[in-house]
Formats: structure tokens, C-alpha cells, sequence
């Protein structure tokens, strides 16, 4: 007797049809509501190529212009539509070229399923022309990856794929495919995926946990929330919002779970960790009880782990266990999902209001806006600053956009001073810190919504990574707005030169192009603003275009992002100057 | 600093090609060496069993088997310290027959030793001792100045007091799911 290791929807049908390899791809894509994939052709992944021309009419598929910018757009579709993101790439050079992609969505757990074409199944082994062991070099960056060297074996592997990229904590998964898999045929019918006999996505929750950590909550004096991705993942915005209002707790956000939370609401006590703001850093040394909600206690966040919240209470809400005292010791961890365990929360925790300790929050706004904010927003006279540019934004986009952004100070910049009404707004590389994700990326997000303005903010250092997705953004007609704030260096690089290397600039200066002209080549409408007075007109016209538009905004060349955690310092030591 | 000792960790898992580097690559990972691994078929039908011997940290151990469950095809994971555990190694031992008769009353080694002889030829004797390391070690000390021309010893194999109740877990998946 066969041992079943998985569970699979029942079809009401058991009749199946005789279809190639390729065309079972296709047709598991279809059947798993893949609208659109992004990819780039090669040697090996030719037939299902092919099945990609037939299905046409059903089923998209954007050529970037680097399978880098593939992985990345089919992130950023999934960021912002909750979906599972589609890359494809052939064989060798293709496969790899996925790599930083997947270890990005690993890393920020994005469901993903990348598809890569290997040589037949008989050179396997041999060395052959593109052949790349893509399973072996994926393995620790991938939530699951499987390789098919036989037909038959496609719907359930992709079945399988697409559960497990959605489900629990999500993340990549890799199929490779050998060519001669995709020209053979097999008998094609679909059963979705439901369980896997060795996969527990979602830990049973234990109420006596939940009433453990309302009991914590209720007897605080200084609660402090910290929530991030995990409650976007989770679809647990709006029970965030009523624990929050209920309970009456402060709450501050990780770069990833910026958004979740509207930017305007009186109990968003903005950023954590290393360029966070000033007062739920300090706090967090000064909290009586921290609530992590959906996150995960990156070193960005905690600062030196040795002095992190020593005092406090922590309560740790999560799905993955394996999260669950890996870096902060959890006094009550609540596993489970957080659309479960918070909905159970907020049933157990009585009203407060905590109208003290809210005001503290706010007296350190004051001196942070005193001696930071008001500086980067409201000079007069010097070069532009990049958080007046995410100002500039903001007036037009009335916090609606999607903002996504690349890696360095115009990152930390954005998710300082962007403004967000919605959640799954802000798309950016968190853990891995990916220059080059927010151009690509951006183009999956604008797919995914179309509905909503996506604006790119992009370094210049960054930007030079992925530029020629401008091409695809070109040929696919997808009215992205992009914003390179240049400041002719690798900002981030230089602040710590500047800081903790007494300014000696290694390789940080950056001799540019006219970008402008480069994003001309592609037919992009353009704007480059050197002056403070012409920038509002400038994003004004950005914003109101119909069509794709590049904007050049040359920004001060060494400002430096403020406030700081220096590496190995404590959240309390934050720097402002 | 909590003190590093032996932990035994066993990893259930369904019966899967890549899976082995999957485990190996979350202790290359942080840097753990491995001091010994084996794998095979389980008490349960399809199911495969790795037994992996670190040492380190409890702490470290905690995480480790955290990480390894967390792999889609591992069913289930554990740790043992050492008094938890009943275990055992096996070694082989190839000696020059002339050496070895020449030194030794076999009969009375074999009794002491509790070794057993697999093949003997003219050439040479090879030698097998199943036990824990200190014995495995111990029988190679005495043969070393002897000439040993081979020497080889398996990794540790293990069971545990206490029930992994893997059986149960497949169970239950088996009761929930509706599996054609
Ligand atoms: C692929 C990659 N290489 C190197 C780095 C290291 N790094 C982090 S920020 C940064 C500078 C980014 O410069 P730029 O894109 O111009 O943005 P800015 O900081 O000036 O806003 C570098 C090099 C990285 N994060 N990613």
C-alpha cells in the first residue's frame, strides 16, 4: 500500500486529459489563479515557454530584463495582493540570476514559487551545458523546493508548492523542472493541496496562553506594542486596531510591519529600531510589559540584544515557533495565528487608556521633532532633503500610494516620513536590505494593484542595480512613478564612514549618469529638480501623469539619517545627532 | 555561558532526496560541527530517522531542533542528553595476521574484549566491537601499537527512554485529512 503524505481537495470529476509537462505547468498555474508570472526565456524551460504563447489569453507573463527583476516583481505582486508571486527562469545562469530574490522573500517571508528549467534528466550530473544544481544552491533560502525529472509528478508537486508558499508562515519555494519532464506527457487532473502530513502551518493555540497575556496586559502601567509583518500576513489589521483601542497601548512598527497600522492614528507611535524614532525605541527600555506581535526581534530592531527590554514583561504572539525565543527570551509566547489569537485577545483585555504614559510618548515626539524633524522638513535655505521629497509625496498621494523603497538612507528616510491610510502600502527589503529590489519590485506592485499609485523611491546607488527594468516598465506600458533622490553617493555606506570611520570615503562616491537621458531612452517622461522651489510642482506632475514618470531629485549629498542606533548600542542610547 | 555538552538529536522525516542537506545546512548555518549522523528507515513504515550528534549549548540544541522541525518534510525532531538514551556504536578493526597472533591469545582477547571476529584470512583479522564510545575507543588503543591497517566506526545509533510518539502524530493527520 501506497503511504499518503499529503491531503488534496476532491474533484468532482476524476477525468483527466493527456497534456506535455509544459502544458501541465501552465495548466496548475491556471488552476492555482496565477494571473501573471514574471519571467525570462533560456534553452531549458523552452517548451513551457511555448505552452505560455498558446495560453496567452489566460495567463500573463512580463519579461524583465533580468530574472533578478522577475523574482522581485513577482515579491512586490505579492506584498501588495496577499497572493503567491510567480518567477520563471531557465536553467544555469537564468536559475541563479533568481537567487537574491528568493533569499529576499525567504528572509521577509513572501510567498513565492519560482520555476526553473534544468537540463534533461539523463545529463543530469554531467556537467552539461547551464546545468547548475539550483535545488542544492536554494536549499537554505527556500521554504521548500522540490526538483521533477518526471512528468507525472507535476500536479502534485505544484500543488503542494502553492500550499506550502501560502500557508503558516509564508515563503519561496523552488520547483525545477528537467526539459524532458516538460516534453513528456502525462494524465493531467488538479487537486489542491490542503495539508501536509509532516508541515504544521499554523500551531494550535492555547488559550491559557492567550488569557496568560491579557492578564499581563491588564496589569500594566507601561504596555508598549510592537508589531510587524506577521499582522499583515496574518490579515489581523483590524483586531491590531481594536487591541490597541481597547486596551489603550501605544504601538510602534517594524519597516515591515509599517502600514498595518494607519500612520495617523493617535495610539502609532512610529518606528522601531535602528533609524526608528526616538520615543518607542527609548520605551522599550522603560516599558513595563512589551507586546511583539507578528515579528521577530531582528538585531536591527533590538539594538544589543544584552540590554533589550531587561525590564519589561514580553509577551511574543507568533506562528513560526521557532521564532519564539530565538533572540529575545518570551516570558508568555502566544503561538498561533494572529487572526485567531488577537481576536481571543481582545475578548480577555479590559478597557484603559494609559493617558500618562501615551503622554510621554509624546514629549519625546516633541524633542525628536525639534531637534530632527523639523530640520529635515522644513529647511529653508541648502539643498533639498530627502524627507522633504517623502513630504512632497505625501501632499499628493494623501497617504493612498503605495511607497516602495530601496535599501540605504532614502529607505529609512521613506518609512520614517511616508504616510499610509492602508495596509500592504509599503513594500521594501527588510531583512536581507536588497539595493535594487524597489524598481522591480515596484512593477509587481503596480500589477497587483492597478488600481492604486505606486511610487518607487530609489537611491541612486540602488537604482543603477536594476535600472533596466525601465525596459520592462517601457514595453509593459505600467505607470510606475519612480523617484531617485541623488545624492551622487552610497548614502548609507558614507554616513557610517562619516560616523564610525572618520570620513574616510572608500569607494562610496558615485560618478552618475544623466539619468534623465537614460530614462528618455526608454521613452519615460521625465523631471530633474535641483531647487527647493520646484519640487512640489514636480511631484504635483508625477503624481497627477497618467503614465509611467521618472523623477530626478537631487538631494543633499551628505546629510545623515537621524536618529541612530549605533551597532552594539542599546535602544535607550539612541542618538539624534 | 551555559556549558556545551552531547545531545543526541533525532529528526523524523518523510523519506525525501534533499532532505539531508536541508538538516546539514542549518548547522553549517551557525557553525555547529556535526559529530556524527546516520540515517534510516524508522519503526515506522516510509518514515526515515537521522541521528545527530552535536555538542553544544541546551540553548543552542533548543533552537537547532526549532529550525529543523520547521522543515516541511521533517514529521518531528527531539533531543537527548546522553542518560536519556540507551546507545551504541559499532567499529571494525583490520589487523596483519601475523601481528595479531603472534600477540595475542585470541581466544581470552575475543572474552575480554567482547569483540567478535567477522573474517579471518592469512593477511589479516578484521575485528568487530559494538558498544559505547569509551569501549570502541579503548579496543583501538589496545590494537593501535599493533599496526592497525584499517580502522572505521559508525556513527552513533540511539533510542530513547522515553516514547517519540511519531505513530501518534501520523495518526491524527491520517484521522483530520480526507485522503483519497
Ligand atoms: C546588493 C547590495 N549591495 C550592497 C549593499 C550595502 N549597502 C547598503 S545601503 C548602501 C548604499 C545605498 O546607496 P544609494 O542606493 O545611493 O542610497 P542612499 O543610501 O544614498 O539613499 C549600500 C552599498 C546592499 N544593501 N545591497
Amino acid at each position: 500500500m501506497e503511504v499518503k503524505t499529503a491531503g488534496f481537495k476532491k474533484v468532482s470529476s476524476k477525468e483527466t486529459v493527456k497534456v506535455s509537462g509544459a502544458e501541465a505547468v501552465i495548466k496548475c498555474l491556471i488552476a492555482e489563479g496565477v494571473e501573471t508570472m514574471y519571467g525570462y526565456p533560456g534553452g531549458a524551460i523552452m517548451p513551457v515557454y511555448d505552452e505560455i504563447y498558446k495560453y496567452q489569453d489566460r495567463i500573463q507573463h512580463v519579461l524583465t530584463r533580468h530574472e533578478q527583476g522577475a523574482a522581485h516583481a513577482a515579491q512586490g505582486y505579492a506584498r501588495v495582493t496577499g497572493k503567491v508571486g510567480v518567477a520563471i527562469a531557465t536553467s544555469g545562469p537564468g536559475a541563479t540570476n533568481l537567487i537574491t530574490g528568493i533569499a529576499d522573500a525567504h528572509i521577509d517571508s513572501t510567498p513565492m514559487v519560482c520555476i526553473t528549467g534544468q537540463v534533461g534528466s539523463h545529463l543530469l550530473g554531467s556537467d552539461a551545458f547551464q546545468e547548475i544544481d539550483i535545488v542544492g544552491l536554494s536549499t537554505p533560502i527556500t521554504k521548500w523546493n522540490y526538483q521533477i525529472t518526471k512528468a507525472s509528478e507535476i500536479p502534485e508537486v505544484f500543488a503542494r508548492a502553492f500550499f506550502i508558499a501560502r500557508s503558516g508562515r509564508p515563503g519561496p519555494v523552488l520547483i525545477d523542472i528537467t526539459k524532458d519532464a516538460q516534453f513528456d506527457s502525462l494524465e493531467f487532473s488538479y487537486k489542491e493541496c490542503t495539508a501536509i502530513r509532516s508541515y504544521n502551518p499554523v500551531p494550535e493555540v492555547n488559550l491559557l496562553q492567550v488569557e496568560r497575556a491579557a492578564e499581563a496586559i491588564n496589569n500594566a502601567k507601561k504596555p508598549l506594542i510592537v508589531f510587524g509583518q506577521g499582522v499583515i500576513l496574518g490579515g489581523a489589521e483590524k483586531l491590531l486596531k481594536e487591541v490597541i483601542e481597547k486596551a489603550g497601548i501605544p504601538a510602534a512598527w517594524t519597516i515591515l510591519g509599517l502600514s498595518a497600522l494607519e500612520t495617523d492614528h493617535p495610539l502609532n507611535v512610529g518606528m522601531v529600531g535602528m533609524h526608528g524614532n526616538y520615543a518607542p525605541n527609548f520605551f522599550t527600555n522603560e516599558c513595563d510589559v512589551l507586546v511583539a506581535i507578528g515579528m521577530r526581534f531582528d538585531d536591527r530592531v533590538t539594538g544589543n540584544l544584552q540590554t533589550y527590554a531587561k525590564q519589561a514583561k514580553i509577551i511574543h504572539f507568533e506562528i513560526d515557533p521557532a521564532e519564539v525565543n530565538k533572540n529575545v527570551h518570551a516570558d508568555i509566547p502566544v503561538l498561533g495565528d494572529v487572526k485567531e489569537t488577537l481576536k481571543l485577545l481582545l475578548e480577555f483585555i479590559q478597557p484603559n487608556q494609559h493617558e500618562n504614559w501615551h503622554n510621554k510618548f509624546q514629549e519625546l515626539y516633541a524633542i525628536e521633532y525639534e531637534k530632527i524633524i523639523k530640520n529635515d522638513l522644513t529647511a529653508k535655505s541648502g539643498e533639498v532633503k530627502m524627507a522633504e521629497v517623502l513630504d512632497e509625496i505625501n501632499t499628493f498621494s494623501h497617504g493612498d500610494a503605495i511607497i516602495v523603497s530601496d535599501v540605504g538612507q532614502h529607505q529609512m528616510v521613506s518609512c520614517r516620513y511616508a504616510k499610509f491610510n492602508s495596509t500592504r502600502s509599503n513594500v521594501t527589503s527588510g531583512g536581507l536590505g536588497t539595493m535594487g529590489f524597489a524598481l522591480p519590485a515596484a512593477i509587481g506592485a503596480k500589477m497587483g494593484s492597478p488600481n492604486r499609485e505606486v511610487v518607487a523611491v530609489i537611491g541612486d546607488g540602488g537604482f543603477q542595480m536594476t535600472l533596466q527594468e525601465l525596459g520592462t516598465i517601457f514595453q509593459m506600458k505600467i505607470p510606475v512613478k519612480i523617484v531617485v533622490l541623488n545624492n551622487s553617493f552610497l548614502g548609507m555606506v558614507r554616513q557610517w564612514q562619516q560616523m564610525f570611520f572618520e570620513r574616510r570615503y572608500a569607494s562610496t562616491e558615485m560618478v552618475n549618469p544623466d539619468f534623465i537621458t537614460i530614462a528618455n531612452g526608454y521613452h519615460i517622461q521625465t523631471k530633474k529638480v535641483k531647487e527647493r522651489s520646484q519640487l512640489k510642482e514636480a511631484v504635483k506632475e508625477m503624481m497627477e501623469s497618467k503614465d509611467a514618470y521618472f523623477l530626478e531629485v537631487v538631494v543633499e549629498q551628505e546629510e545623515c539619517v537621524f536618529p541612530m542606533i549605533p551597532t552594539g548600542a542599546s535602544v535607550s542610547d539612541i542618538r539624534l545627532e | 555561558m551555559m556549558e556545551k555538552r552531547n545531545y543526541t538529536v533525532s529528526v523524523y522525516t518523510e523519506n525525501n532526496l534533499g532532505l539531508l542537506s536541508r538538516i546539514a545546512a542549518i548547522f553549517l548555518k551557525r557553525h555547529i560541527n556535526i559529530e556524527s549522523i546516520t540515517a534510516s528507515q524508522s519503526e515506522v513504515n516510509e518514515v526515515m530517522r537521522f541521528i545527530i550528534i552535536v555538542e553544544v549549548t541546551e540553548e543552542q540544541v533548543k533552537k537547532i531542533v526549532g529550525q529543523i522541525e520547521k522543515q516541511i518534510e521533517v514529521i518531528k525532531a527531539f533531543y537527548h542528553k546522553d542518560d536519556e538514551l540507551i546507545y551504541q556504536e559499532t567499529a571494525l578493526y583490520k589487523v596483519r595476521s601475523s601481528d595479531f597472533v603472534q600477540d595475542f591469545d585470541i581466544q581470552s582477547f575475543i572474552k575480554k574484549t567482547n569483540a567478535r571476529i567477522v573474517t579471518v584470512s592469512p593477511q589479516f583479522f578484521v575485528i568487530e566491537k559494538t558498544g559505547e564510545r569509551h569501549e570502541t575507543e579503548s579496543l583501538y588503543e589496545k590494537l593501535k601499537p599493533y599496526g592497525l591497517m584499517q580502522f572505521v566506526r559508525s556513527g552513533t545509533i540511539a533510542v530513547s527512554k522515553n516514547e517519540m510518539p511519531i505513530s501518534e502524530i501520523l495518526e491524527k493527520f491520517n484521522t483530520s485529512n480526507t485522503i483519497e
